[in-house]
This record gives structure tokens, C-alpha cells and sequence, in this order.
């Protein structure tokens, strides 16, 4: 009785309602990509064969640890946060030795009973109540520069394993807490910088090198023939144009082209340049060469892209109907029950369903938005904000990745794709926010 | 806390609605703009299948089956499931070597991609089915599909019934609307060609679903889009399997053709067209063999010698001559013309006859009387009311037209001839304006050039059996469930000669006709207790050898009916190169109608005739030098392979123990060592073609 009370005081029931339909539909998605006409579907539902009833258990196990959570303390999170940052850091470190291979990310830890963890999806958690513990010190001043660049260590170190585990999807991830850091005071310029630079390396993918630079350096001389009257004033902005000018070039000839041919994967590079419409050398690749003798490298491929957008893009504004998707029934895009699962919601309910289901994300989003702001506590609102830019940000890319957006990179879908890691993950980044949330009014650091 | 930062959560919130913005700016764009994506996801998914009605069956007028439907088994294969299969046995299993897996392979992916189902080996041997159903589970993406194939129960009517293919793009070009696709099959020759709308059915199509390998999903839609099948319709012909056989028993080893017309109906009997080929050998996965074997065979087995040759028609053309000659008056029953040994109308000396001596019209029908004939012609065309040679000759064709000479007659075959009965402005062309009788007089004996095709000469016989009416002699006699098309209606037409003949006219070249049988030069044949009418032919013919035109062994004609009051049969037989009429068409001739009309052979004599005509080899002179030519270079050619592959097979062997047996056996197709292969095709070809005993065996068997 009194648990209970414990449990739902000052708990935010419509966060956990849109999870619930959230995590509903993802099953219904992947019921619908497994769906065969000659299976009994309720037999199978029980049976734990298929995904679908696989992800139900999940979904089971993620309700205990999520009631688990809410019994809590609030202060154990901040207590132990520095504490599972480590720990979290040191699992991807474990990942290196007992890492298993799946689909040619070695990011997973086997564990009993077929099931397998990766430890850089939990990290996500981890590494934002270690964010928030760092910002909510009271010593931290987050104007300064040195905590700007702590706090960006506590969020890339991740990254970088993520990286080294082949694993860009995640890795891209963690630049989400540039959301949250904006909002503790992060200056503008680098979210302006950032996309800026976003924009200029997309650039470099598409168009010619010689016609970018030219760009470039027209662009230079424009802005200072604009600014001729206060660059005599001013000898150090001139120095700061050039500056930058040296930059964009250096980008576009060399960074660009070695991160594709050094740092990338053969079939990432292949991935990313196929997205713009070109196809990409993978004889230039320094890492395909070293395998060059296991396999031959494979032709570019949209594949992935084109039967994605076919399915999407047949569903029309209402959808071709419950199970009635022939792209989804026909298995024709790849790995649709995970990250491509958008694909079957918006081949089966069409337009208008797509459009209900980002209506009910922006409305998650939004409120957690909300919740971070009602936060007395910094801690709470750096974590809420964490959850809110995470969460959009696997939105945002695996959405667009789906409608040829973005380039294909693996992550899923927030609650909908299949696979318990995920789910678990965004169950106890959301849960352990909405614990926080129903102690607002305590002051956490 | 800086109250500057509070702001900084509406600035979030904006970035997320706009990013989710321009996601649904492409969402509209995908979903709502573009139609290329629906169509996109069809192709993909949608799978039409055809489905293919059973072909009709023809039946002969006592209702057997002359044609049937059996399944047969084709391997087929999806290239990208077949990856990885153990190739050596498989290939081992097929008989055939790794390339030729490969090229194979390599040749499906090509016409019909990676994923989609391409056939490996059409039309399995039963062996080989046998063999690879045990085995095909062994061979994940190899699969065996069942396909409905022609049979022909009783071996024979090859000509007449045709034969069906798959349609190339030519087919296609000329079939445009009708449905066809790359892959079916339809009747190229033959019934098969001329009833394809009939016995081809209706195709259906069912729509499945079809996953990203191929694989069917299911029905799309719950089937609301497909069509049923509808099957061919059963055909019935007036052709009678029985004499069908009964005549290719009697051609065998001869070159000529044998027509039979049921005169009350036009209803084809028999069609025998020799030499002839079994039916089943244009079935089955050696078909591509066999044809090309056919092909280049020198008596052209192809040519359906029963409409598509031009034969000179020879003395039968004398009733004709006869007929006109009595209805034009200008002669009569006792009219008399005596022979010196040649006709003295024109001065030449030709053509010659045979008997000497004075004949009344009977005797000279009898007897074949070349000036009898000959005298009457130039009569007719010198008559003086028709003032000239030129309009006397088109009175002439236009009674022979309606004996159906000099046109097509509209039988139900394809590629039917029409024949040839010159005109007056033919004539002028050759001999000038003022041509006359005597430069056209060989026409009078049918040797000059008037020419007509077999079924042509058995229609006139059915036209005197009938005095002056006939149909259109046609094969199929009705179709089951009715005539759709309207296909039978030219055959229920009733047609008349020219309406100036009375049936006196007729009654006195059936004695003519009678006579030739009785006593006269067919006497050999009479049937005792069956009155025939008939008459012999000879023609005398002509063939360009190295350059030089050389008399031939003449051509054997024989027409008849019978019996004389009410006639059930009309026959037309032609024997190429074999002599005289008599001595080869009018016996073959004869035992033809006693087996349609007493249905066996009886007699010990006649029974002696069968057998001694049966058995006689009469293929013309220099077809058989063809052939031997074509058979030796076959053969050298056959053992120069042979004796490669041996030489090889030695050396390879070369510590083997048989090695001192293979360089002992001679190079001879009967080596047991010998490929499988060639063997295999030695003894198709002599089964089919060769003029040995091996054909005589397969028709006693």
C-alpha cells in the first residue's frame, strides 16, 4: 500500500503512457515484419520464438527493472554515477576481449542464454548521469573552458571506443549531449560551428574538390571585400578569416579523404557516398586493404536506401493496410525488424499513420523537455535534457536514414526496434528520469 | 543559475520541430508525391503467374485418342539458392561436365536474372527423372516442375497433326495482341497451328506475392485479381487412326502420299504423307536433335507431300478431259478414235500410246488411250463457237475450276498449294497470239502444265463418286463444345460442279472408271466383292543431276472410289519414281480401301499383296544416293570423334590396366567404350531415318 504510494507520487503518468503505446507499437512493427499467413500469430506470440514475442518478454523484463527503478532512491544516482561511469567504461573495454561479432560490430558481450549485451548502448545512461553529475558540482563553472572540454571528454571517451568497436551509429550518439551542454551554457558558436562543419564536409561528399575550394575561397574574398572598412581597424579579424579559409580548404583536400580512406570503415565510406550518389573507391581504403585477401569489396549498394524508400514511399497517404505491405511481407528491406522498422509502420499506415507516430514522439519529447525545465535540481534537468537529445537524435537519424536523409548508420529506433539492449536502455534512461523527476522538488547534486 | 539559459529550452524545442519538419517534408514527398515507389514496390512483390490451360485432344472418327496430354519434367533452377551446391556430383548425377554446368548457369542468370527461376534441362528422360528425384534434396535451389507434353499414342499422322513450340519473337511479332509470352508454347504446324485458338484454352493468371528471393508468399489480395484457366477443347477428327497407320505401313520405305476423302461428308480419312516420322520424337528433350536430323533429311520428311507438292496429275487429269469433252459435246459414249501407236492430230507424233487399236470412251478410260484423251482435248479447245484456242481454254478452266483444280481448296491445314491450271494468257506469253490446241496437247494426258496436289485429285474422285457435288474436304469433323469461332462452317457448304453435267455423263466415266479396275490397266487391283472405280496415272518426270535434266523412273498415280453406288471412300495416291500407276499406287490404293471398308485384310492373295507392298523399298533413285552420301559423311564424321576421344581416353589411361583393349577395339560406333552420348544419338537417328530393317520392325511390332 504504501509502495505503491511511494511508486506513483509525483511520477509523470503521461510519460509513462506514451511509453507504453511507444513500446506497443514497436511490437505490433515487428509482429507485423515477422508476420507469415500460415503461422498461427498467437501460438507464436507465446511460444518465444519469434522476435515479436521475444521483444514482449523484453518488454517484461523492462517493466520489473522500471518498477525496480522507481523504488529507488534518487540519491543513488548521483551517488553512484561517477561509479558507473567507470563501470560503464570498463565493459567497453571488456568488449575488446570477450566481444562477440555481430554483423561486423564486435560491440557485444555474450551473456546466458543466447542473449547478448552491448555495453555501449547502457554506456548512453551512464554517461549522462556522469555528465550531470559533473555539471550539477557546485565548483564546476560551465563557462569555462576547461570544464566545456572535461565535460566533452566524459562524452567522447565513449564515443571513441564506440568507434573503435565499428560501432559509427552509436558513436554518432553521443554528440547528442551537445544538446544538453548547450543548454548549460555551452557557447552558440560551437553548435553553429558544429553544423557548419557538418554542412562542409557533406559538401566535400558532393560536390567536385577543385569546384568546392573554388567556392570557398570566393566566399573568403567576398566576406572580406564586405568587411574591408573594419578589417583595417582590425588586423586579427582578417587573421581569423584566413584562419578559417585555411580550415575549409584543409578540410575538403585532406581531412575529409582521410578520415574516409584511414579512419572509415570500406563499407561505411561506400555507405555514406552511395547516401549523396557516388560511389566510393575502396581501393583508397587503407583499412579494406589490409583485408583485401579475406574478400573482394563489394560493389556500392543503395540497396538498403531504395527498398526502404519504396516501402515508405508505396504506403501512400493511408497506408496499404495492416499486414497488407508487400515490400514488408516480401522481406525486401534488410533488417526491418531493427533499424529499418520505420519502414513497415509507414508502408502499412501510410502518411497519415507516420505522421500520428512523430506526433506522439515530438509530444514524448517535448514533455520531457518540459520536465527538465520543472527541475530545481541541475543534476535532474542536465540528465532530463540528456534523455530528451539522445532520444531525439536516434529519432531524427534512424528516421532519416529510412527516407534517404542521412546515411545509413545503425542505431535504432527509441522503443519501437527490436532488441532487449535497446529497449532496456531507453526503459532506464527514461525511468531513472522520471524517478528524478518525482523528487524535483529535493535539491540533488 | 543565469536566467539567459532558461530561453535555451524553447531553442531546443524549435531544433526538435524543425528536424521533425523537414522529416515530414520527405515523408510528404515520398508518400504523397511520388508514384514511382507504389509501382516500384509491385514490381518487386507482385508475381503473375500464368497458368496454363491443358491443350485440347484430338480424337479420330471412332474416338481414340490421337493425341494426348502427358506430364512431363523439367529441371529448373534459382540461380542464387543454388550457390554452393556440391557441383561434381551434381554434375556426375547430369551427365554433363563442369563447364557445361557452368555455361549453363551462366546462361540462365543471364536470361532471366539471379533470383527468378531459370530451366536448367527441359523435358527430363524418365531415368533421369527417376535419378534426380532421389537425389534433388541434395541440391538446395534445383528443383523439378511438372509441364504438360504432347504424346501420340499411336506414332502416326505426324504431318497432320503438327507440332507445337515454344514461340520465338517472331511468333510474338505476328501474335502481338493475342496474349502470348516468351516461354509458351504454341502449334506451329499442322491441326495444332490451324486449331491453336481451339485447342490452346484460355490462360489464367494467378497473383502471388513473391518475397526478396523469389519465393511465393502467398496469393495477393485473396486472389480478387485472377483468372481461371479455361481448357483447350477436345477436337474430332473424320481421320481414322487405323487406315492413318494402316497407309504409313503400306509408304514405308516409298515416296508419295496417300489422300482419302469420305465423299458424303469431305471428311478427311487418311492423310499419309512419306516418308514420314514418328510425332513422339518432336516431343522429349531430344527434340532440337531429331529436328535438325529431319531437317536436313534428303526426302524432306517436313513436307506434308499431300497438299504441299505440285504433282503433274497424269492420265487421272484424262477424266476431267473426259468429262468436259462429253458435256461440251464433242464426243460422245460411242465415239471411236483409233490409235496407231501415237496421236496424228498434230503432226508430231506425241504423245505416244500404249495399245494400239480402235476405242469406244469406256475402253479408252480402260486403257488409258493417250490419243483418245488427246483428241478430245483438241476438240474441245478447236470448237469453233468459242471462236479460238484462247476463250475455248477458259471454258475449259472453268469447269476444272469446279472440280477444284487451280485453287486452294480451304482444307484445314496450313500451308496448303493451290496448283496450277494455265490460263490463255499464259499461253500467249509462251507460244504468242496465236497459240493453239496442239502446242498445249500434253495437257490432255495430264503431263503438261496443269499440275495439283494430291488431296486435289482425291477431291475430284469424291466429285465423280458423288456425280457433281462435294465439300470442302476438311480434317476435323466437330469440336467439343461447340464451334466458337465459326471454324467448321465452310465445311457444311455443299459445292457443285458446273451445273451443265448431267449425271449421265458421270455414270459413263464411272464405267470407264469401273473398267480400269475390272480389266482395264488397274486390274490387278480389283477387290473382289467391292466395285472400285478408279484411275491410273504415269507421269513422266524430270530432274536436274549435275547440271543436266535426266529422265526419271516415272511417278505412280492411282485415284479411286468406292464402292461404286454409294461411295465411302475416294483415293488419291501418288508412288514418286515407282513405274506405272499400276504397279505401285493402284495396289497400295486398293488394300487402302478394303481396309476401310471391310476393315482387315482377308484374302490370301490380297493378304501377299499387303506384305509384298510393305516390304517393297521403291525411294527414288537419287534420294537414295543422298542419303548414303549424307549417312557415310555422318559416319566418318562420327568416327573421326570417336577415335579423338579415344586416342585421348588411351592416354589418360595410359597405366590402366584396359588400356591394351581400348587400342585393340576398332573406331566403330558399336565400341563399348563409346560416349554414352554418341551412341545414343547413332541409334536415334537409325531408328528414325535409316532405310534399314529397324523401321520395319518398329510399324510389324
Amino acid at each position: 500500500m504504501n509502495k505503491s504510494n511511494t511508486i506513483s507520487q509525483g511520477v509523470d503518468w503521461v510519460v509513462i503512457w506514451l511509453y507504453a503505446i511507444l513500446v506497443s507499437i514497436g511490437i505490433l512493427c515487428i509482429f507485423m515484419v515477422e508476420y507469415r499467413t500460415d503461422t498461427d500469430w498467437l501460438q507464436t506470440f507465446l511460444t518465444g520464438k519469434t522476435n515479436y514475442s521475444k521483444q514482449l518478454i523484453f518488454a517484461g523484463v523492462c517493466t520489473i527493472v522500471a518498477t525496480f527503478i522507481l523504488l529507488t532512491d534518487s540519491k543513488l544516482f548521483t551517488a553512484f554515477a561517477n561509479l558507473m561511469y567507470a563501470f560503464g567504461i570498463l565493459l567497453m573495454l571488456a568488449t575488446f576481449v570477450l566481444g562477440k561479432n555481430i554483423n561486423g560490430s564486435k560491440s557485444w558481450i555474450p551473456l546466458a542464454g543466447g542473449f547478448n549485451l552491448q555495453p555501449a548502448e547502457l554506456c548512453k545512461i551512464f554517461t549522462a548521469l556522469a555528465l550531470a553529475k559533473y555539471l550539477s558540482r557546485q565548483e564546476t563553472d560551465f563557462s569555462k573552458l576547461r570544464s566545456q572540454l572535461i565535460a566533452a571528454l566524459i562524452a567522447v571517451s565513449p564515443a571513441v571506443l564506440s568507434i573503435l568497436q565499428h560501432e559509427l551509429g552509436l558513436a554518432l550518439v553521443y554528440s547528442a549531449f551537445l544538446v544538453a551542454m548547450y543548454r548549460e551554457g555551452l557557447p552558440a558558436q560551437i553548435l553553429v560551428f558544429g553544423s557548419s562543419f557538418a554542412v562542409l564536409v557533406i559538401a566535400t561528399l558532393v560536390l567536385e574538390p577543385n569546384v568546392l575550394a573554388l567556392a570557398i575561397t570566393l566566399i573568403a574574398v567576398l566576406i572580406i571585400f564586405l568587411l574591408r572598412k573594419q578589417l583595417k581597424k582590425n588586423k586579427r579579424l582578417l587573421v581569423l578569416i584566413v584562419g578559417i579559409w585555411v580550415f575549409s580548404v584543409g578540410t575538403q583536400r585532406f581531412l575529409v579523404p582521410y578520415i574516409f580512406n584511414n579512419v572509415l570503415e570500406c563499407y561505411q565510406s561506400t555507405r555514406i557516398y552511395s547516401m549523396v550518389g557516388k560511389e566510393y573507391d575502396c581501393s583508397k581504403n587503407k583499412k579494406s586493404e589490409k583485408k583485401a585477401g579475406e574478400k573482394a569489396a563489394r560493389k556500392p549498394d543503395d540497396y538498403n536506401v531504395r527498398q526502404s524508400m519504396i516501402a515508405i514511399g508505396s504506403g501512400g497517404l493511408s497506408g496499404r493496410g495492416f499486414l497488407k505491405g508487400t515490400q514488408t511481407r516480401g522481406k525486401y528491406v534488410p533488417e526491418q525488424h531493427t533499424d529499418f522498422i520505420f519502414t513497415s509502420l509507414g508502408e502499412a499506415f501510410g502518411f497519415a499513420g507516420c505522421l500520428v507516430f512523430l506526433c506522439i514522439y515530438l509530444f514524448l519529447l517535448f514533455r520531457i523537455v518540459k520536465i527538465a525545465e520543472r527541475q530545481r535540481s541541475t543534476f535532474s534537468r542536465v540528465y532530463a535534457y540528456s534523455v530528451a537529445s539522445i532520444i531525439f537524435f536516434h529519432i531524427a537519424v534512424n528516421i532519416s536514414m529510412t527516407i534517404g536523409l542521412f546515411p545509413i548508420v545503425g542505431i535504432p529506433l527509441p522503443l519501437i526496434s527490436y532488441g532487449g539492449s535497446s529497449l532496456l536502455t531507453f526503459t532506464v534512461l527514461i525511468f531513472i528520469m522520471l524517478r528524478l523527476d518525482a523528487d524535483r522538488q529535493m535539491v540533488l547534486r | 543559475m543565469p536566467a539567459f539559459n532558461q530561453n535555451r529550452g524553447k531553442i531546443i524545442q524549435i531544433i526538435f520541430g524543425v528536424v521533425f519538419l523537414v522529416i515530414a517534408g520527405q515523408l510528404i514527398n515520398l508518400q504523397l508525391f511520388s508514384v514511382k515507389y507504389k509501382l516500384a514496390a509491385e514490381n518487386n512483390a507482385l508475381f503473375r503467374k500464368v497458368i496454363y490451360p491443358d491443350r485440347g485432344i484430338i480424337f479420330d472418327r471412332k474416338g481414340k485418342a490421337v493425341l494426348e496430354n502427358t506430364i512431363s519434367y523439367d529441371l529448373v533452377v534459382i540461380p542464387s539458392e543454388a550457390r554452393g551446391i556440391d557441383t561434381l556430383s551434381f554434375c556426375k548425377l547430369m551427365d554433363i561436365d563442369k563447364d557445361e554446368y557452368k555455361k549453363r548457369m551462366r546462361d540462365i542468370i543471364f536470361r532471366t536474372g539471379y533470383v527468378r527461376i531459370g530451366v536448367f534441362e527441359a523435358l527430363l528422360s524418365p531415368e533421369m527423372y527417376a535419378r534426380l528425384n532421389e537425389n534433388i534434396y541434395k541440391y538446395p535451389g534445383f528443383n523439378l516442375t511438372e509441364r504438360s507434353v504432347r504424346s501420340y499414342p499411336y506414332h502416326t499422322a505426324a504431318h497432320v497433326l503438327g507440332y507445337i513450340a515454344e514461340v520465338d519473337t517472331s511468333f510474338l511479332r505476328r501474335h502481338k495482341d493475342e496474349g502470348y509470352q516468351m516461354g509458351d508454347y504454341a502449334g506451329y504446324t499442322g491441326l495444332e497451328r490451324t486449331y491453336e485458338k481451339v485447342l490452346m484454352g484460355e490462360r489464367g493468371v494467378k497473383n502471388y506475392i513473391r518475397d526478396n528471393r523469389s519465393r511465393i508468399q502467398g496469393s495477393y489480395e485473396n486472389g480478387l485479381y485472377d483468372t481461371a484457366a479455361v481448357a483447350g477443347k477436345n477436337i474430332h477428327l473424320a481421320l481414322d487412326v487405323e487406315l492413318q497407320k494402316f497407309g504409313e505401313q503400306l509408304m514405308t520405305n516409298k515416296v508419295g502420299s496417300i489422300v482419302a476423302i469420305d465423299p458424303q461428308t469431305g471428311g478427311i480419312l487418311c492423310m499419309v504423307s512419306a516418308p514420314t516420322y514418328d510425332p513422339n520424337y518432336l516431343t522429349g528433350n531430344q527434340r532440337g536433335r531429331h529436328y535438325v536430323d529431319l531437317l536436313f533429311d534428303p526426302r524432306k520428311p517436313f513436307n506434308n507431300r499431300g497438299i504441299g507438292t505440285y504433282y503433274s496429275p497424269g492420265s487421272t487429269f484424262k477424266t476431267i478431259v473426259g468429262i468436259v469433252g462429253l458435256t461440251e459435246g464433242v464426243i460422245d459414249e460411242r465415239t471411236t478414235v483409233t490409235c496407231p501407236g501415237y496421236f496424228t492430230g498434230c503432226g508430231t507424233g506425241k504423245p505416244k500410246c500404249l495399245d494400239k487399236g480402235t476405242f469406244q470412251f469406256k475402253e479408252a478410260v480402260a486403257h488409258s488411250d493417250n490419243t483418245y484423251f488427246s483428241t478430245v482435248f483438241k476438240r474441245t479447245l478447236d470448237q469453233q463457237r468459242y471462236h479460238g484456242a484462247d476463250s475455248a481454254l477458259t471454258v475449259f478452266n472453268s469447269y476444272a475450276t469446279t472440280f477444284g483444280l487451280g485453287h486452294k481448296l480451304g482444307i484445314d491445314l496450313p500451308a496448303e498449294q493451290r496448283g496450277i491450271l494455265p490460263t490463255s494468257a499464259y499461253y500467249r506469253k509462251i507460244f504468242g497470239q496465236n497459240w493453239y490446241s496442239c502446242n498445249i496437247i500434253s495437257n490432255a494426258i495430264g503431263q503438261g502444265e496443269v499440275t495439283t496436289t494430291l488431296l486435289q485429285l482425291a477431291n475430284v474422285m469424291a466429285i465423280i463418286s458423288n456425280k457433281g457435288w462435294f465439300y470442302t474436304p476438311h480434317m476435323v469433323d466437330s469440336i467439343e463444345g461447340g464451334d466458337e469461332f465459326n471454324m467448321l462452317d465452310a465445311f457444311h457448304e455443299k459445292h457443285y460442279t458446273d451445273k451443265r453435267i448431267p449425271d449421265s455423263i458421270f455414270d459413263a466415266v464411272q464405267d470407264g472408271m469401273q473398267a480400269v479396275v475390272d480389266y482395264g490397266t488397274a486390274a490387278r487391283s480389283r477387290i473382289p466383292g467391292i466395285v472400285m472405280c478408279g484411275k491410273t496415272g504415269t507421269v513422266e518426270n524430270y530432274a536436274r543431276v549435275n547440271g543436266r535434266v535426266e529422265k526419271q523412273q516415272d511417278h505412280s498415280f492411282f485415284g479411286a472410289f468406292a464402292p461404286r453406288d454409294k461411295p465411302r471412300i475416294a483415293i488419291a495416291v501418288i508412288c514418286e519414281n515407282a513405274g506405272q500407276g499400276a504397279w505401285a499406287a493402284a495396289p497400295i490404293a486398293s488394300l487402302m480401301v478394303e481396309k476401310y471398308l471391310r476393315d482387315s485384310i482377308t484374302s490370301p492373295e490380297r493378304k501377299a499383296m499387303l506384305e509384298e507392298f510393305s516390304k517393297k523399298n521403291l525411294i527414288p533413285k537419287l534420294m537414295r544416293i543422298a542419303m548414303e552420301k549424307r549417312d557415310s559423311v555422318k559416319q566418318a564424321k562420327e568416327s573421326r570423334l570417336l577415335e579423338q576421344k579415344m586416342l585421348k581416353e588411351a592416354a589418360d589411361s595410359a597405366d590402366a590396366e584396359e588400356n591394351n583393349t581400348i587400342d585393340g577395339t576398332p573406331a566403330t560406333p558399336e565400341t563399348p567404350a563409346a560416349p554414352e552420348k554418341n551412341t545414343r544419338k547413332i541409334t536415334a537417328s537409325v531408328a528414325i531415318l535409316n532405310n534399314t530393317e529397324k523401321k520395319q520392325k518398329r510399324h510389324t511390332a
